[in-house]
């Protein structure tokens, strides 16, 4: 994949005349259309929500530090595990990957910018009314959401504080502005790739991506109707999920999960993208079966459409209906497997250095793959009945959530990190944020393992004695999980500063790609006039 | 926090007893959850055997190809038999593993022929049990005081896992549960039995369990179903069949016998005193978890009771809301769970306490008419 050098000599004349229009000031982030400046705003939201969600992670770990009610009491508890979990699924980890996609997708195909500039404005700048409208229902009478992410009917509908409304309000900003995304996304892929950059040479990430905004556009509408008829039961006397009226709870949680499950490929898919990037560049070896990447990735995509009641083997299901979600549910780690077979055989005999990018991915497929194993247990009906909603549980989601998608958004942002700013970022730092990170991660993570089997129930605010031990570990690796994000910070700060040293156009040694023939830091407007692609 | 600082020495102490560190599923007390724990180690040595292969793969090649080892790299990109072989392999493991947990799950699924039927509702925040082959029922409440769940008093051994009445169940015959709920879901779990199940509201779930051993088996709500969803726990004690009978038939004619107490009752007047003191012990284990202590309940959630219009004035309306609850919110009807008795000393209390200064005094005379419509 490479490009005519004097179409990249052309650009740069073109970038230049266009620096000095770049506006300033708020309205340039108010009023911008540039994929790159939507991109960083993404990104930047991301990150603060990340923060916001993971202080509340702080108050429910402190919690739990020791059993009895210490610092909060169970209702604002309950409020806390369902704001985190809101917050890291739609505030940090959909929004980080929206960044990204902005950022890279047109640079990797050689576009110009995204093909729905106004759209792509629009929605980044309803996501933040959708989080304060959420963050501002903790403040009201009643308290804020309190009955989980998943937010189960009737315990989010008759048994709910009149926050409830704010929360379905919400999530239908949050849904419109995903699907804006995924919508930008598709048609920019399908229109505006440069001459010669064929369906199969597309970088893996824009490929994981195109199959990701499909999902959204499949998905989100179901989560809108799920809300909606929440908010209808709730206040408009209907009966979709109460039985006294013809209704029925379980119904609900068919219609949360068909949205819930493609959600949890929504957010691992662009995360298989990523890697595919960065273990190639750092392996100076091409990924190995790269077709075969692009045909797991969406058999994985089908089949998760399928799987959804995997979440639901207690509801009291019929046999013939636990026995069909559970042999598809394990189908799907066959391509699962063969991606991350993949990546080892990318790397196996290739000529690896360790850059903080390649850290953080090869931490992504040991973790990543600890958490698919679980999950695979999980997937087994008869000891799902002992797994679900426990701590197991807790385990498996956070390591394929926090080691698996976040620990790839960090991995692509130190990749990518020099080429939008034009200089390398505090290495040191970088390294300090990935071993403190990886360590503590663990202690985190990974006894809730055992406290899950052991007994211990998801979502209590206290607990019996014999997970007392164990639960003291997790807080502790927690607290010092969450400060290490702070030295991120510091770094990123560094970063948008345009500290360190100025890199090179490819920046890595290894690294192949549109987004590495153009100058670093990239230019406001890129290939203006599309490169050719051999 | 002080307090809990405070307590902090006295809660070690009283921890020592308690086993700490449990890194496993229990293999419980039935032949379903010793065969669920077998399923589950056959699944962890598949995971376990799985993972190794891929991180040693990866950590060889970390080492051995290597830049700073002078490793150059290879240039090959694909071979189609290979995926075709990290295809297909994967595929045959699965049917390894899922031909056993096919058949331990139609084992579990079968819940016919019971020798004992106990009907499991789940409310906010307890259990009750109805035997379908006896005239006995009865809730089931969390028994761990507040003080300890505050640390104003060390914790005991079973903190959290204690209840005023256990579940009774006979060993070595099927009992089945025929679980579903008053109001949220809840999920009705002893990890001991293997299983756990959904109680929903408006459906009728079946399960069952068949223990081998006499001993008490501890679990708790799974499913989360409001403020105390931790404060919910099961007990269940398994009894020899004969010392089960036993215990079955003394429990009806106990509750046989407060049926006609009940009714000597209604002729009874309670002075003020007694109905505030007794008023008082209902309230506090029944109605603080939601309308707290102090009658102020929580704003926007649970409404206060202290100055309200109905616990002031409209008295027919507060006697009715406590016999048949408030249709769509978490107000549940006490006419099952309270005696008429302690519903007129509930109501006198709710009345008189917190500055609600009305000195109405309700009897169960009262109530008894309010139940049948008069």
């Amino acid at each position: 994949m490479t490009t005519t050098t004097d179409d990249t000599q052309h650009d740069s004349h073109a970038d230049d005349h266009h620096e000095h229009h770049i506006p300033y000031g708020i309205k340039r982030w108010l009023y911008t259309t540039n994929h790159k400046d939507i991109g960083t705003l993404y990104l930047w939201f991301a990150f603060i929500m990340f923060l916001t969600g993971g202080a509340m992670a702080m108050v429910i770990r402190a919690e739990l530090f020791q059993p009895g009610l210490q610092i909060v009491e169970p209702h604002f508890f309950n409020q806390m595990t369902t704001v985190h979990g809101l917050i890291m699924v739609f505030g940090a980890v959909m929004p980080a990957f929206t960044g990204l996609a902005n950022w890279l997708i047109p640079m990797m195909i050689g576009a110009p910018d995204m093909a729905l500039p106004r759209m792509n404005n629009w929605s980044f700048w309803i996501l933040p009314f959708a989080f304060l409208i959420l963050l501002s229902s903790l403040f009201l009478e009643g308290g804020g959401p309190a009955f989980g992410w998943t937010f189960y009917a009737p315990l989010s509908t008759t048994y709910s504080a009149d926050s409830t409304a704010l929360f379905v309000f919400a999530v239908h900003i949050m849904g419109a502005s995903s699907i804006m995304g995924a919508i930008n996304v598709i048609v920019t892929i399908f229109n505006m790739r440069a001459p010669g950059m064929t369906w199969m040479k597309m970088p893996l990430f824009v490929w994981t991506w195109l199959i990701t905004a499909f999902l959204l556009i499949a998905v989100m509408p179901v989560l809108a109707g799920a809300v909606t008829m929440v908010l209808t039961d709730k206040f408009f006397g209907t009966s979709f999920f109460d039985a006294a009226g013809g209704g029925d709870p379980v119904m609900f949680q068919h219609i949360f999960w068909f949205f819930g499950h493609p959600e949890v490929y929504i957010m691992i898919l662009p995360a298989f993208g990523i890697i595919s990037q960065i273990i190639p560049t750092f392996a100076r070896k091409p990924l190995f079966g790269y077709a075969s990447m692009v045909y797991a990735t969406a058999s994985i995509a089908l089949l998760s459409f399928i799987v959804w009641a995997h979440h639901m083997f207690t509801t009291g299901m019929p046999v013939a209906a636990e026995l069909f979600f559970m042999f598809a549910t394990m189908l799907i780690s066959v391509p699962t497997g063969v991606k991350v077979f993949n990546w080892v055989a990318t790397m196996w005999r290739g000529s690896m250095t360790f850059e903080v990018p390649m850290l953080f991915a090869i931490a992504f497929i040991v973790l990543f793959t600890i958490g698919g194993l679980s999950g695979l247990m999980l997937a087994i009906v008869p000891v799902d009945f002992q797994y679900h909603d426990t701590y197991f549980v807790v385990a498996h989601f956070h390591y394929v959530l926090v080691t698996g998608a976040i620990f790839s958004i960090m991995a692509a942002v130190y990749y990518w990190l020099p080429k939008w700013t034009g200089k390398m970022f505090h290495i040191g730092l970088a390294k300090w944020h990935f071993w403190c990170s990886l360590v503590s991660v663990n202690v985190l993570f990974f006894p809730m393992h055992f406290v899950g089997l052991a007994g211990m129930p998801r979502r209590i605010p206290d607990y019996a004695l014999q997970f007392a031990d164990f639960n003291k570990w997790i807080s502790i690796g927690g607290f010092a999980f969450g400060l290490s994000q702070l030295i991120f910070l510091v770094l990123l700060v560094k970063a948008c500063k345009k500290q360190g040293d100025p890199v090179s156009a490819q920046v890595w040694e290894g690294a192949e790609g549109l987004e590495w023939e153009i100058p670093s830091p990239a230019p406001y407007h890129t290939f203006e006039t599309p490169p050719v692609v051999k | 926090m002080l307090s809990a600082l405070m307590t902090a020495p006295v809660f070690a102490e009283s921890k020592d007893q308690i086993e700490q560190y449990q890194l496993n599923m229990t293999k419980g007390a039935t032949d379903i959850s010793a065969g669920v724990y077998d399923m589950h180690m056959l699944m962890f040595v598949i995971c376990v055997l799985i993972g190794a292969g891929v991180f040693i793969a990866m950590f060889i090649s970390m080492y051995f190809h290597r830049k700073s080892r002078g490793a150059k790299p290879a240039n090959f990109h694909e071979n189609v038999k290979v995926e075709i072989a990290w295809t297909v392999i994967p595929f045959v493991i699965l049917i390894f593993m899922a031909v056993p947990a096919m058949n331990l799950l139609i084992d579990m699924e079968d819940a016919s022929e019971p020798d004992v039927s106990i009907l499991v509702t789940g409310s906010q925040w307890k259990w009750h049990y109805k035997y379908m082959d006896n005239d006995v029922e009865y809730f089931s409440k969390l028994a761990t005081q507040a003080d300890q769940i505050s640390g104003k008093l060390p914790k005991g051994k079973n903190y959290l896992l204690e209840v005023d009445r256990p579940l009774v169940i006979p060993t070595g015959q099927k009992v089945r549960f025929l679980i579903t709920s008053d109001d949220v879901i809840h999920s009705w779990w002893v990890p001991d039995f293997g299983f756990k199940q959904d109680a929903n509201p408006g459906f009728i779930n079946d399960a069952w369990t068949k223990v081998n051993d006499p001993g008490v088996y501890r679990g708790q709500c799974a499913e989360l179903c409001g403020k105390d969803h931790g404060f919910m726990p099961i007990v269940v004690i398994a009894k020899e069949p004969a010392e089960y009978a036993e215990w079955i038939s003394e429990q009806e004619a106990v509750q046989q016998q407060a049926k006609a107490e009940e009714q000597r009752l209604l002729a009874m007047n309670m002075t003020m005193e007694e109905a505030m003191d007794q008023g008082e012990n209902v309230y506090n284990a029944n109605c603080a978890a939601c309308h707290m202590p102090n009658g102020e309940g929580l704003p926007g959630v649970f409404p206060a009771l202290k100055g309200s219009q109905i616990a002031v004035a409209d008295q027919p309306k507060h006697i009715d809301i406590l016999i048949n609850g408030v249709t769509g919110s978490a107000m549940q009807s006490y006419a099952k769970q309270l005696t008429m008795s302690e519903i007129a000393a509930v109501v006198t209390y709710e009345r008189n306490a917190w500055g609600n200064d009305t000195g109405d005094l309700v009897q169960a005379k009262d109530i008894n008419s309010a139940m049948n419509g008069q």
